[in-house]
């Protein structure tokens, strides 16, 4: 259906493309759907060490995505606003778990919060230990859902300028408040939609996991660890697993994009 | 309590001193990038000059000199900012943004919505007060945001263009709102518009370049203008030089007749100017005959229409600037004017005035 006339300048090959694309996308995903066994789903699914699993990966992810945003306020705040020597390599630091493979990230942890690591032999001192602990996933997946929430968050700031808090201040608020009553409520939306990508990424993660946390059924089995596992032994169990992960992810999507729709600033009469 | 700024800023070719008595309201009138809004920013702690110092009464806003670095922040300097767009927190309703203020100086969520709706009721928005931002116009907008400014009880209002951004149905509601609550109360407007200088000020400052030019009463600037800038804002044509028995005589020897004050007589080479406003100015074509002293070959290089006169633009040559003159289109008409023709522009002496620059 078109839906508005006038000129769009695509080619019509760019369409053929495109659709390749797309189905790159879909294909894999419509395949896994037609090999579920759809009689044995809700058993596969609610089977102890997969609920076990699905449990973990919902409370670690859900605890993650606190930190994500407990320390991201604060980085994306600093990246955004702050003026400091230094500024642009902190920015590339913080956004390099991108890019990174998350089995390095794993390995960077654990030789600083292994037992031999850097902080970790201190730890260990007090009688704390982080690897292969519960603790050790959170640290993982925060490591790296941490980029996405800056992302999101620096740039929505950046958009908003400081013109509001600059009024705020003048008017007698204290740089706290112009924080708790001003710009935050302003950037809502883009630290919503960073929060939910954070919790997205912390849910998918699984490099950094096995190799810094290990792969303990109840402690630090996640779930894409149970499938990665089940799939040895157990396709049908495997597959049924993605699909919960699959649904997850589309809810988030789905969730975050309406957020990010329907935050879009109203627009303001002359 | 008494307001005085001094500060510089070499990196803008900044350099001003301005003083405000109690109960003053001072417009400050230039072109753009002049450094208004500078001046402005450094009052309400939001630019760091290099230098100098402010004070309201006996409380110092900063003072940078050699040893010294006091810098008070912008939430501790009880100078509220009203910019040209409202900038009202989206998130807030009319009554909240309003109430902003006040509940930043730590008073309760009720007291704050009482001195809300006071301001509210001042600025007449009070019906708007359930309002979001969206849903205001831009003129209700700007006087929520006024009353917003007033609301935190500063000690110094700032005005920053504030009529710039409203059309000219909401303009004038603006303009009496701001003329009833800046009476008895130390503000600096910042404006393009003489009629903002005539109904809110007591004194205008004109500056120019980083500079204050020229400063005064308002009647005596814009009625008696020494800058070109300020001879703009109020219509009038303005010719500099050095004042004789008949008038003045430009840098170039040109002898230029007007009227002295009747009680006033010039020393010789005193510098001075000679204003008159365009419709003093009549256009020919060709030689004049008689001799009518004040008369000028000039180019055109503008026509536009002026209420219902045609202002014709032409510009004389060095030192004398830019002059206007106002003539009927009809007049327009039978003459053929257009850009870039020679004419003269005869100015009647009797509708000049000269006095000391």
């Amino acid at each position: 259906m078109i839906r508005h006339s006038g000129y769009h300048g695509v080619p019509r090959w760019i369409y053929v493309v495109a659709a390749g694309g797309g189905l790159l996308m879909v294909l894999p995903l419509a395949a896994m759907v037609l090999r579920v066994n759809w009689p044995q789903f809700i058993p596969l699914i609610t089977s102890e060490s997969s609920l076990a699993a699905l449990g973990l990966s919902l409370r670690t992810s859900a605890a993650s995505t606190v930190l994500c945003i407990v320390l991201g306020v604060p980085l994306a705040l600093v990246l955004a606003r702050g003026d400091f020597p230094g500024q642009r390599l902190l920015r590339a630091f913080v956004l390099l778990p991108l890019v990174l493979p998350p089995v390095v990230g794993g390995i960077a942890l654990l030789y600083t919060f292994g037992r031999q690591g850097l902080l970790g032999k201190s730890l260990e001192l007090v009688g704390i230990q982080i690897a292969f602990t519960t603790t050790a996933v959170v640290l993982a997946q925060t490591f790296v859902a941490l980029p996405f929430l800056v992302v999101s968050l620096e740039g929505a700031l950046r958009s908003a300028g400081n013109k509001y808090e600059a009024v705020a201040a003048t008017l007698g608020a204290k740089p706290t408040t112009v924080l708790r009553r001003v710009t935050l409520p302003l950037v809502l939306p883009g630290l919503a939609s960073g929060a939910v990508l954070s919790f997205a990424r912390s849910l998918g993660e699984f490099g950094a996991t096995l190799t810094f946390a290990g792969s303990l059924e109840g402690v630090t089995r996640t779930l894409p660890l149970e499938i990665y596992l089940q799939r040895e032994t157990d396709a049908d169990a495997a597959v049924a697993l993605s699909l919960v992960l699959v649904a997850v992810a589309v809810a988030v999507v789905g969730l975050s994009y309406g957020r990010l729709r329907s935050a879009q600033p109203a627009e303001v009469r002359p | 309590m008494s307001f005085e700024l001094q500060a510089s800023i070499s990196s803008r070719n900044f350099d001003m001193s301005l003083s405000l008595r109690e109960g003053e309201t001072v417009a400050v009138l230039g072109p753009n990038g002049a450094g208004k809004s500078t001046l402005l920013g450094v009052i309400a702690g939001l630019l760091r000059p290099d230098t100098g110092s402010a004070r309201i009464g006996d409380r110092e806003l900063f003072r940078l000199d050699g040893g010294t670095r006091l810098w008070s922040p912008p939430h501790l300097r009880g100078t509220a900012l009203l910019a040209q767009e409202a900038l009202l927190f989206p998130h807030l309703t009319a009554v909240d943004n309003v109430a902003f203020g006040p509940r930043s100086s730590g008073i309760s969520k009720a007291a704050a919505r009482e001195t809300a709706r006071h301001w509210l009721a001042e600025v007449d928005a009070l019906p708007l007060a359930g309002r979001k931002p969206a849903q205001l116009s831009g003129g209700q907008a700007q006087r929520v945001a006024v009353a917003r400014a007033l609301a935190a009880d500063p000690e110094l209002l700032l005005l920053d263009e504030p009529m710039a951004a409203l059309d000219i149905h909401a303009a004038p509601l603006l303009r009496r709102v701001l003329k009833r609550v800046l009476r008895d109360r130390k503000a600096i407007v910042v404006t393009h518009d003489v009629l903002d200088a005539y109904m809110l000020a007591d004194r205008v400052v004109v500056v120019e370049g980083g500079c204050i030019t020229e400063e005064g009463p308002t009647r005596q600037v814009l009625e008696r203008p020494r800058s070109h800038f300020a001879a703009g804002l109020a219509g009038l044509n303005l010719v500099t030089g050095i004042i004789t028995e008949e008038g003045i005589t430009t840098p170039d020897g040109r002898v230029f007749a007007g009227q002295h004050d009747p009680d006033w007589s010039p020393l010789p080479g005193q510098a001075g100017v000679a204003a008159f406003p365009p419709s003093s100015v009549s256009v020919f074509l060709g030689e004049v005959h008689g001799s009518p002293r004040n008369s000028f070959p000039v180019v055109i290089t503008d026509l536009e229409p002026h209420g219902d006169q045609i202002r014709v633009r032409a510009r004389t040559g060095d030192p004398v600037p830019a002059l206007s003159a106002d003539i009927t289109p009809a007049a327009s008409a039978d003459l053929g004017l257009a850009p870039g023709m020679e004419v003269r522009f005869v100015v009647k002496s009797a509708l000049v005035s000269v006095y000391p620059a």
